[in-house]
């Protein structure tokens, strides 16, 4: 598996690190409901058999996060952009982007 | 037909053409009592211990592929009740007890083999947190034995205690720890059921729910409806595809698992040894393969294959253990799908729809649990309470805080 990390190019999954998820989306602590919020954000997954928006770290590169869109099917990565411009955006607009 | 050494003489005799398929292969009927989804190990156990200890025999295992095609016949097939949290330890040791007497139990050959299973240390550290865990299984009353360098030496000359970077001090030793031929399991159980008149439906997916005022009342498969007064999903890697279709969200993520295995040898690995640095377990089948394995891929798969990276490092880790296995030729590897949790721990429990019972969150550790999953999943099923030993493998822990964590990692699937 090879991914294209907006800043170095294409290079190994071996050198990245994998957090998960990149839709799920921290809850205002204040909101009405935050614990069920946070209990939401930080143990329910849609964990889908597609397309799924992910974060990875480039640890042995330019040690940026980035959100790579992969097929958990195939392994087929699609693309990466930088964690701020998937934020920017509006991807992080909830779970809806892995559905 | 019962198996006995009298059957196996007797069909010797006349040519082995005597044996008779072991399970039927019905047509599904248009109702059941109790529907379970997934032939793995632990749909098939559920069955049997449904129809044998619970008297419920008007039951039917839908399977999408044949038999044996998920994890039960992918696994490392590594037995042990070497836990620490109470959650767990009673219902892994229970596992261990069923496996003690399953093979009289369901009068199948299983090949369990209590061959040990040591867990290597390599630092004064680590040798404290083993000793804790050994204490901890201790108090539930189950065999642990931490030995030295000198004993391990004994056991296991082979190790490569020298080793520059991680020398080997000792190792936690389980004992009644081993192994247990998977494919027999998952046979055993399927012919147990069967034999009570349990219907096991393969080649059969199930597509949907039959849902009517938040009540189960069946499933939508492949072959049709067939409606069910109670429904179980035992889909190990498969469970959040299965469970989005009664519209439940889980603290679940599917994640590959490879392992590998190298052409026969003579015996050279007498017991089962996991490193204690860097992931990477082996033992020897009893054909004379070199089973190994290491950690998770660690990204989000459906795919049952990983990728090299991984490869790598359980070759690497391997060779630090054990310089020896260099020259044995990898004959096959493979992949299977985790249900990982989010606190490594299983769940058996109802959920929110009233008659639809999970059974999921196994990670890479559930083979051994397959007897006692199925004993508390019937349990739970057939009287709507948990096993005793189950009690704290619930759905809800997550929210309410009652987490089982015997790493303390946290929320982070791929490193449990
Ligand atoms: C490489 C590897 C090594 C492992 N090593 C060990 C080990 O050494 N020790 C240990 O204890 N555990 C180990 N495990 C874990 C263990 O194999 C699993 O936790 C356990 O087998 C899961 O339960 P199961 O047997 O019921 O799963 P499975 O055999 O996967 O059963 C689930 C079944 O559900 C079916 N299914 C899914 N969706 C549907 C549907 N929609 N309709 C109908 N059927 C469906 C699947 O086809 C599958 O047959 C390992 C796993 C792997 C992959
Ligand atoms: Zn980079």
């Amino acid at each position: 598996m090879r991914i294209p990390c907006p800043h170095c190019g294409e290079r190994d999954h071996a050198e990245f690190v994998y957090r998960g998820d990149a839709t799920v989306v921290r809850p205002d602590p204040d909101a009405p409901g935050a614990a069920r919020a946070f209990h939401e954000f930080v143990h329910l997954r849609t964990n889908p058999a597609g397309l799924h928006k992910e974060h990875w770290y480039h640890e042995g590169g330019c040690r940026a996060w980035i959100v790579v869109e992969r097929n958990t099917v195939t392994h087929e990565v699609m693309g990466a952009v930088t964690a701020e411009a998937f934020a920017l955006s509006g991807g992080l607009s909830g779970r809806k982007a892995n559905a | 037909m019962r198996y006995s050494a009298f059957s196996v003489l007797k069909n010797a005799l006349s040519g082995h053409k005597g044996w008779k398929p072991v399970w039927r292969e019905p047509e599904p009927k248009a109702e059941y009592d109790v529907i379970i989804v997934g032939g793995g190990g632990h749909g098939l156990s559920t069955a049997y211990y449904l129809a044998k200890e619970f008297g419920l025999t008007n039951v039917a295992v839908i399977e999408k592929g044949y038999l044996g095609s998920g994890n039960i016949g992918r696994n490392t097939t590594i037995i042990r009740s070497n836990y620490m949290l109470p959650g767990n330890e009673r219902f892994y040791e229970l596992s261990m007890k069923l496996w003690e007497g399953l093979e009289q139990d369901f009068n199948y050959n299983a090949m369990v083999s209590q061959r040990g299973v040591i867990n290597l240390y390599h630092s004064d550290g680590q040798r404290d947190a083993y000793a804790r865990r050994g204490n901890a299984m201790r108090l539930e009353g189950v065999d642990a034995e931490l030995l030295d360098r000198k004993a391990l030496e004994k056991l296991c000359p082979y190790l490569d205690f020298d080793n520059g970077r991680f020398p080997i001090q000792g190792g936690l030793l389980q004992k009644r720890g081993g192994t247990a031929r998977h494919d027999a399991v998952a046979w055993g159980y399927a012919r147990g059921a069967d034999m009570r008149g349990v219907d096991i439906i393969q080649n059969c997916e199930v597509t949907g729910f039959v849902i009517e005022a938040g009540v189960v009342k069946g499933v939508e498969t492949s072959k049709g409806t067939i409606r069910a007064k109670k429904v179980g999903v035992a889909a190990a890697g498969n469970t959040t595809r299965v469970m989005d279709k009664a519209g439940l969200r889980l603290p679940i993520e599917s994640h590959v698992l490879q392992a590998f295995v190298t052409e026969g040898l003579k015996p050279i690995i007498n017991t089962v040894i996991t490193f204690g640095v860097g992931h990477f377990y082996i033992s020897q089948s009893d054909k004379g393969g070199l089973v190994f394995g290491g950690d998770l891929d660690g990204y989000n798969s459906y795919a049952q294959r990983g990728n090299l990276a991984m490869v790598e490092h359980v070759c690497e880790a391997g060779m630090a253990m054990v310089p020896m296995i260099g020259r044995a030729r990898v004959l096959r590897s493979w992949g299977g799908i985790m249900d990982m949790s989010m606190d490594g721990s299983p769940i058996i429990d109802k959920t929110p729809v009233d008659g639809l019972y999970l059974n999921c969150g196994w990670c890479y550790g559930g083979f051994k649990a397959t007897p006692a999953s199925g004993m508390c999943f019937a349990h739970l099923i057939a009287r709507d309470a948990p096993h005793p030993v189950a009690t704290e493998l619930r759905l809800d822990r997550f929210e309410t805080g009652r987490v089982i964590d015997e790493t303390g990692r946290g929320a982070q699937p791929n490193l449990h």
